[in-house]
């Protein structure tokens, strides 16, 4: 075991997890957090907590996180490289896993020119592999970036992101390749609509054994109206909404119900697909409709491991 | 090399010049003239709005290379009118501003009229691109000859995010994904496996953010030779 997190522990023993996304509020309210966390408590294993999202100001991932721990949730703890540089980012490291917290989830995160505000200076100092190297060597080795020591130990399952629906599309497995190299002991992708891509993405890395040495999550996204499907097709950077989504949530009468349909008709096929360990829901602000997508997708319960 | 400027906002120069009755105003004959920002017209232009707004312009000159050590000589030439001014209004580039407010015998106020943006590469004419952050410690060896610390929006080192689609960067559809060009151009030359590879942490003590850098290129010729 790496930290011995209920999110390890659930994928080592082989089973199917089940992760979903908490957006922290644009505001103070504790109980805003804490309210999300309740709607996601039994219906999955670990609750990623944004850092920013779409370069928007939030609470902070790292009190979200805190706050969840506090109601007994397990948090994912979600780190982009775009507004800290490595002294920030290993400080939040140390003070994460002084908190209990034990996955984290390294990410590049959106450009800032994306959110609200778009004359920040993005960072940058490393980059998202960088980051996943920086707490492999900060659990493995008790070193900084610098080399120095740290004192007491850095029990980390370290997360990864990866997007098979950006190009160029080749070079899509040669990056979860290099992820791993760097230190990832988990995935979680991008929203899979187009799932032959997905599929292909899957076989290219099966074949050179990948999937053996990293737990892949397949990311879905519940659509709740055809605007928001057609927004996520045009104007969401590195997400592909096929039109025949689009359509079908067009031509519904209770768009709901439809966009709930064809999640689940997304996560039937992933969940049969080959080297696929587990799913991670991104319900942007339809926190609500996840206990429902899991259990229709026969997952509940959640085990106890 | 062509340092490559912009005007600034009209306002903005304005602004500057709230408390300036009299203004001199100097351009160069180099980078700011090819960019159109600071040449014989765009002074002349200048010259015309300040007396439009009421203000007195005391005279004007284009230095042939406003950065350079000579601008001394320039300014004293110009001794006289720039004497009689409230102010100099410079149309050059950040170091044209900064040489100029050097050798000012008389102090007073330099105001940059232009913004000055980056090192440039002509690509058409007319037509510049930022191809190099300057950051004192070259990648391009490793990436295909492109630089992604400016050509890709976050200066990614280890290859496209999640959001390089079609060839273009997320921010921007005039913004070409600068690791889709690494990639094609690695792929040409059978070079892929370089991709790989994790690109060692940054330096960036080299960079901007170490301090101001300073080389004394007569002790490295010395050294060298």
């Amino acid at each position: 075991m790496k930290a011995g997190t209920k999110l390890e522990r659930i994928l080592a023993s082989g089973k199917f997890a089940v992760t979903a996304e908490a957006g922290p509020p644009k505001g103070t309210s504790a109980e805003a957090m804490r309210k999300k966390g309740e709607l996601l408590r039994h219906c999955c294993d670990a609750v990623n907590v944004t850092d920013n999202q779409t370069a928007i100001v939030r609470m902070s991932s790292l009190a979200g996180c805190l706050l969840l721990k506090q109601q007994g949730i397990e948090p994912v703890m979600q780190m982009v490289v775009r507004d800290r540089n490595r002294l920030a980012l290993q400080g939040d490291v140390l003070g994460a896993v002084a908190l209990g917290i034990g996955n984290i989830l390294c990410l590049s995160g959106d450009h800032q020119k994306f959110g609200n505000h778009p004359g920040a200076k993005g960072v940058f100092d490393i980059d998202s592999i960088q980051l996943l190297q920086t707490l492999r060597m900060m659990r493995d080795e008790h070193k900084f970036i610098s080399g120095e020591d740290i004192s007491g130990e850095v029990p980390v399952f370290i997360g990864a992101a990866a997007n098979p629906f950006a190009d160029p599309f080749e070079y899509r497995v040669h990056r979860l390749a290099k992820k791993l190299k760097a230190g990832a002991d988990f995935i979680q992708t991008q929203a899979v609509y187009d799932v032959p891509r997905f599929a292909r993405w899957m076989e290219m890395l099966t074949e050179r054994g990948l999937d053996k040495q990293v737990h892949i999550l397949a990311g879905v996204i519940p659509i709740r109206s055809a605007g928001m499907a057609r927004y996520m097709r045009d104007y969401v950077p590195g997400v592909n909404v096929p039109d025949e989504i689009v359509t079908r949530m067009e031509k519904s009468e209770s768009p709901k119900e439809e966009g709930v349909k064809i999640i689940l008709e997304i996560i039937e096929q992933l969940k049969d697909m080959p080297g696929v360990h587990g799913i991670h829901i991104m319900a942007v602000g339809w926190e609500d409709i996840v206990p429902d997508v899991v259990a229709k997708s026969g997952l509940m319960p959640r085990p106890v491991v | 090399m062509k340092t490559i400027t912009s005007s600034k906002p009209v306002e903005e120069v304005m602004g500057y010049l709230e408390k300036c009755q009299k203004v001199y105003i100097i351009g160069c004959g180099t980078c700011a003239t090819m960019c159109h920002t600071g040449g014989k017209s765009e002074v002349l232009g200048m010259k015309e709005k300040l007396e439009g707004s009421g203000k007195k312009v005391t005279g004007w000159m284009i230095i042939p290379t406003a950065c350079d050590e000579l601008t001394k000589y320039a300014l004293e030439e110009e001794a006289e009118r720039i004497k009689e001014a409230d102010c100099v209004l410079a149309m050059t580039c950040a170091v044209g501003v900064q040489t100029i407010a050097l050798h000012l015998k008389d102090k007073k106020p330099v105001y940059p009229a232009l913004n000055t943006l980056f090192i440039g590469m002509e690509d058409s004419p007319g037509h510049f691109t930022e191809v190099c952050l300057q950051c004192g410690s070259c990648v391009l060896g490793r990436t295909a000859a492109i630089c992604p610390l400016v050509r890709c929006s976050k200066s990614l080192l280890n290859g496209p995010c999640g959001g390089s689609s079609g060839g273009k960067c997320e921010v921007s559809e005039d913004i070409p994904c600068a690791w889709q060009l690494i990639y094609d151009r690695l792929a040409e030359m059978g070079r892929l496996d370089e991709m790989e590879e994790i690109e060692p942490f940054k330096d960036w003590s080299v960079s901007v953010t170490g301090g101001p850098r300073k080389i004394d290129a007569e002790a490295e010729c010395t050294t060298t030779s």
